[in-house]
C-alpha cells in the first residue's frame, strides 16, 4: 500500500486541508481505520452508545454498529485484558480508558501480557493494540483525572508510548498506532483537546481552527512513530517537549523572544534520539519539560540521554522543569502546574550560564 | 411494564403502610435451586435475610426518629443543591457527583451504625454519607471549594473526604477501590476484636470491577464483618445496568461466595432502616458479610456535565413525583399530626444551615501553596 507519510515537519497543506479540533481528529482517526480494516474494534467505557465522555468516538457506532463499537462495562483490567486477546489472535483492538488515572487496574495485562506477549512466544503470538486515554492535568480534576502516567509505561520494555500534541498529528500518529505490530498506549493531552493552551491560564484558550496545526488533511495519513517534530528552530536552546507542554514552552519562548528550538517529541518510545542530539549539539543548551512528577520522570531518561551523548557540547547542565513530586492538587493547580512562570525561570537560569 | 427502564423506575415502592411489591415478594421463590431441594438449608441461608426483611419491611420509628431521617435528608438534598449553585458559579472546580434522589440510603442505613465503633467507606459521590454522619456541613462544602478550613484541607476535593472521628474512611476517586479497602477495614475490625462492622458502599457500575469478587471471596472465606452495600441508582455515567451487566439483580451476585443477598427498595428510609437492621446483626453474630443492593435513583446528572441523553425527562420526573424519599416522609410526618408551620420551620432552619456552609465555604482561605508539599510522605522533603 503506498500510504502517504508525512515524515516532514510541517503539515502538509494541501486543497482538502480542513481546520478539526483535536477530538475531531481523533475521531476521524478512528473512523479511517474502522473504514479500511474490518479487524480494527473499538470498546470502553461509555464510548459507543455515549460516545466517549470526551466525544472522541461519537457517532462511530451509529456508522458502524456494535460489534465494532461497544461498550464494556467499568472492568480496567478485564477490558485490558480481553484486548490482549483479541490481538493475539489476529483482530486490532483499540480501547479506551477513559482518565489515564483508570489505566491502574489494567497495568497488570499491559506489562506482563502485552508487553511481553512476542518476546516471551518468540515472535509467534504479538498484541497488536492501541489503548487510547486521556492523560495530563490543567482541568481541575485533582488526584484521579490529572495524571501523567507515560514513565510507567516506558519503563516497560515492549510497549510503545506515543503523545500528540496538535491534531494534524494525532490523526497520522493514530492511524500508525493501530497499524503498528505492538501494544501502544495513545495518551491524548486532555487539556488541549479544544485549543492549545498555553499555560497562561488566565487568559482564554485560542481554539485549534486558529492554529496552523488544525489542518489537517482529508483522508488517510501516517505520521511514523519515533520521529519527532520541530516546533519552531532556532540556535540559543533546546526545548524537548511533549504533549501540553509544546504549546506552554512556545508561547513562554515566544514572549521572552528566546531563540529556542523547540523539539516536540510525538513519540517517547520508540524516542527521536537523533533529532534531540543534533539539536542539543547545535544549541549546546538543553531544557526539559513535562507535567508528570520529577523523579524518575521521564525528563530523567531525557537527560541522561543528552549527557550521555552530547556532554562535550553542553554548555550549561541541562534542567527540568517538571510537576512536583507529589500527588496531584485538588486546590493551588495553577501553583502545581509547571507554567510560564517556572519554564521562564530555567530558561534565566539556563541561559545565564 | 414491558418498558426497558432502569431497575429502580420499575420498582416503584409500595405506598406506605402498603403490602410489599409483588415483584419482591415472589423473587426468593423464582429462584430454585438446580438439580437441589429448594429447601436445602445451604439455599436458606442465602435467603434468609431476605425473607427476615420482608417479613417486617418498614422500621417502626418514632415520632422523634421519623423527624431526625426527615431533616438529615433534606440536609443532603438542600447541600447537594447549594453544591450544584456554587459550582455553575465557579466556586467549585473539576469534579462534583451529587446525592440528589439517593438520600435515603445514607440516612437509614447509617442511623442503624453504632457511632464511633462501625467503620463507613465509599466512593466518589461521598457528600451524603458524609452529612448523614452528622459532620459539620461548613468543613463539607470548605472541601469542595479547595479551601485550607475542608475537611481534607482542600486536598481531597469533592471525592475524596475523610474524617477519623466519625471512622468514615472517604471518599475513593477510582470506581470500585474502595471495596478492597473496605475488606481490609473489615479484617481490622475482627483482628482488634472490637465488635465493629464495615459498611462499603458502591455504584452499580463499580460491580462489575473485578476487585469486588476479589474481596467478596475473601470477605466470605474469613467470615468477616462486613455489609456491601450496592447503590443501584441505574446507570453508571452514561450507561444503564442492562447494558453493562450479565446479572442486573446485583443482591444475587454474592451467591457464588455464599454471601446472603438483600434486595431492598432505597427509596425509603424506612425500609432501608429495617433492612440495616437485619444485616447488621447477622454481621454482628459473627456470620459473615452481607450484600444488599438499594435500589435507588439519582435525579441529577452523573456529575456536572452531563448532558444527560441517556434517559428521558419523564423517567427522572415520574421519579421525583412518585417516589421521592423526602416527600414520602414528609407526608408521614403530616400523617403523624405534624403541622405544615411546622415543616415549613424545619425547612427553613435547613435552608439557613445551607447559607452558613456556602458563606463558610466561600470565604475561607485557600490552602498556603507550601501545603502542596505536605502529607506526601511522614516526613517532608
Ligand atoms: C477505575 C475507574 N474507571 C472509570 C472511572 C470513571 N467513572 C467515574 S464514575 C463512573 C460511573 C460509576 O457508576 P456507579 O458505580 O454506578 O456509581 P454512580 O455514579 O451511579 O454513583 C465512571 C465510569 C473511574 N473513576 N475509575
Ligand atoms: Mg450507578
Amino acid at each position: 500500500m503506498s500510504a502517504p507519510e508525512t515524515t516532514n515537519d510541517a503539515p502538509v497543506v494541501t486543497e482538502d486541508t480542513r481546520r478539526l479540533n483535536m477530538i475531531e481528529a481523533i475521531n476521524e482517526a478512528l473512523a479511517i481505520m474502522l473504514e479500511r480494516d474490518p479487524d480494527v474494534i473499538i470498546l470502553g467505557e461509555d464510548v459507543g452508545y455515549f460516545g466517549g465522555v470526551f466525544r472522541a468516538t461519537a457517532g462511530l457506532q451509529e456508522k458502524f454498529g456494535k460489534t465494532r463499537v461497544f461498550d464494556t462495562p467499568i472492568s480496567e483490567c478485564g477490558i485490558i485484558g480481553v484486548a490482549v486477546g483479541m490481538g493475539a489472535y489476529g483482530l486490532r483492538p483499540v480501547p479506551e480508558i477513559q482518565f489515564a488515572d483508570y489505566i491502574y487496574p489494567g497495568l497488570d495485562q499491559l506489562v506482563s501480557e502485552a508487553a511481553r506477549l512476542r518476546y516471551r512466544s518468540a515472535g509467534e503470538f504479538i498484541a497488536p493494540m492501541t489503548v487510547r486515554s486521556p492523560f495530563g492535568g490543567g482541568i481541575f480534576g485533582g488526584q484521579t483525572h490529572s495524571q501523567s502516567p507515560e514513565a510507567l509505561f516506558t519503563h516497560v520494555s515492549g510497549i510503545k508510548t506515543v503523545i500528540p500534541s496538535t491534531p494534524h498529528d494525532a490523526k497520522g500518529l493514530l492511524i500508525s498506532a493501530i497499524e503498528d505490530n505492538d501494544p501502544v498506549i495513545f495518551f491524548e493531552p486532555k487539556r488541549i483537546y479544544n485549543g492549545p493552551f498555553t499555560g497562561f491560564y488566565d487568559k482564554p484558550v485560542e481554539p485549534w481552527k486558529k492554529h496552523r496545526d488544525s489542518q489537517v488533511p482529508e483522508g488517510y495519513y501516517k505520521i511514523p512513530l519515533g520521529k519527532a517534530r520541530t516546533v519552531r528552530e532556532g540556535e540559543a536552546l533546546t526545548v524537548l517537549v511533549y504533549g501540553t507542554m509544546v504549546h506552554v514552552a512556545e508561547a513562554v519562548c515566544e514572549a521572552r523572544g528566546v531563540d529556542a528550538e523547540i523539539i516536540d517529541l510525538r513519540t517517547l518510545v520508540p524516542l527521536d534520539i537523533e533529532a534531540i542530539e543534533t539539536s542539543v549539539k547545535k544549541t549546546g543548551r538543553c531544557l526539559i519539560i513535562h507535567e508528570a512528577t520529577r523523579t524518575s520522570g521521564f525528563g530523567a531518561e531525557l537527560s541522561a540521554l543528552v549527557t550521555e551523548r552530547c556532554f562535550y557540547h553542553l554548555e550549561a547542565p541541562v534542567d527540568r522543569v517538571t510537576g512536583f513530586d507529589t500527588p496531584y492538587p485538588h486546590s493551588l493547580e495553577w501553583a502545581y502546574f509547571p507554567g510560564p512562570v517556572r519554564i521562564g525561570e530555567a530558561i534565566d537560569k539556563i541561559m545565564s550560564e | 411494564m414491558a418498558k426497558p427502564a432502569p431497575k429502580a423506575a420499575s420498582k416503584p415502592a409500595p405506598k406506605t403502610a402498603a403490602k410489599p411489591a409483588p415483584k419482591a415478594a415472589s423473587k426468593p421463590a423464582a429462584k430454585p435451586a438446580r438439580g437441589k431441594s429448594v429447601e436445602s438449608d445451604e439455599d436458606f441461608a442465602l435467603r434468609s435475610l431476605q425473607m427476615a426483611h420482608e417479613d417486617n419491611k418498614r422500621f417502626d420509628a418514632s415520632d422523634e426518629q421519623l423527624l431526625h431521617f426527615y431533616e438529615q435528608m433534606l440536609l443532603i438534598r438542600r447541600f447537594e443543591e447549594r453544591a450544584g449553585q456554587l459550582y455553575g458559579l465557579g466556586l467549585i472546580g473539576g469534579f462534583c457527583h451529587l446525592y440528589i434522589g439517593q438520600e435515603a440510603v445514607a440516612v437509614g442505613l447509617q442511623s442503624a451504625l453504632t457511632e464511633g465503633l462501625d467503620s463507613v467507606i465509599t466512593g466518589y459521590r461521598d457528600h451524603g454519607h458524609m452529612l448523614a454522619y452528622g459532620i459539620d456541613p461548613n468543613v463539607i462544602m470548605a472541601e469542595l471549594t479547595g479551601r485550607q478550613a475542608g475537611i481534607s484541607k482542600g486536598k481531597g476535593g469533592s471525592m475524596h473526604m475523610f474524617s477519623t472521628e466519625h471512622r468514615f474512611y472517604g471518599g475513593h476517586g477510582i470506581v470500585g477501590a474502595q471495596v478492597p479497602l473496605g475488606g481490609g477495614l473489615a479484617l481490622a475490625h475482627k483482628y482488634r476484636e472490637d465488635g465493629g462492622l464495615c459498611l462499603a458502599y458502591f455504584g452499580d457500575g463499580a460491580a462489575n470491577q473485578g476487585q469486588v469478587y476479589e474481596t467478596f471471596n475473601m470477605a466470605a472465606l474469613w467470615n468477616l464483618p462486613i455489609v456491601f452495600v450496592i447503590e443501584n441508582n441505574g446507570y453508571a455515567m452514561g450507561t444503564a445496568v442492562k447494558r453493562s451487566s450479565a446479572e442486573t439483580e446485583f443482591y444475587r451476585r454474592g451467591t457464588a461466595f455464599r454471601i446472603p443477598g438483600m434486595d431492598v427498595n432505597g427509596m425509603d428510609v424506612l425500609e432501608v432502616r429495617a433492612a440495616a437492621e437485619i444485616a447488621f446483626a447477622h454481621v454482628r453474630e459473627g456470620k459473615g458479610p452481607v450484600l444488599m443492593e438499594l435500589n435507588t435513583y439519582r435525579y441529577r446528572g452523573h456529575s456536572m456535565s452531563d448532558p444527560g441523553k441517556y434517559r428521558t425527562r419523564e423517567e427522572v420526573q415520574d421519579q421525583r413525583e412518585h417516589n421521592d424519599p423526602i416527600e414520602r416522609i414528609k407526608k408521614e410526618l403530616a400523617e403523624r399530626g405534624k403541622t405544615e408551620d411546622e415543616i415549613k420551620a424545619i425547612d427553613k432552619a435547613i435552608r439557613a444551615r445551607v447559607a452558613e456552609a456556602a458563606d463558610f465555604a466561600e470565604n475561607s482561605p485557600e490552602p498556603d501553596p507550601a501545603e502542596l508539599y505536605t502529607d506526601v510522605l511522614v516526613e517532608s522533603y
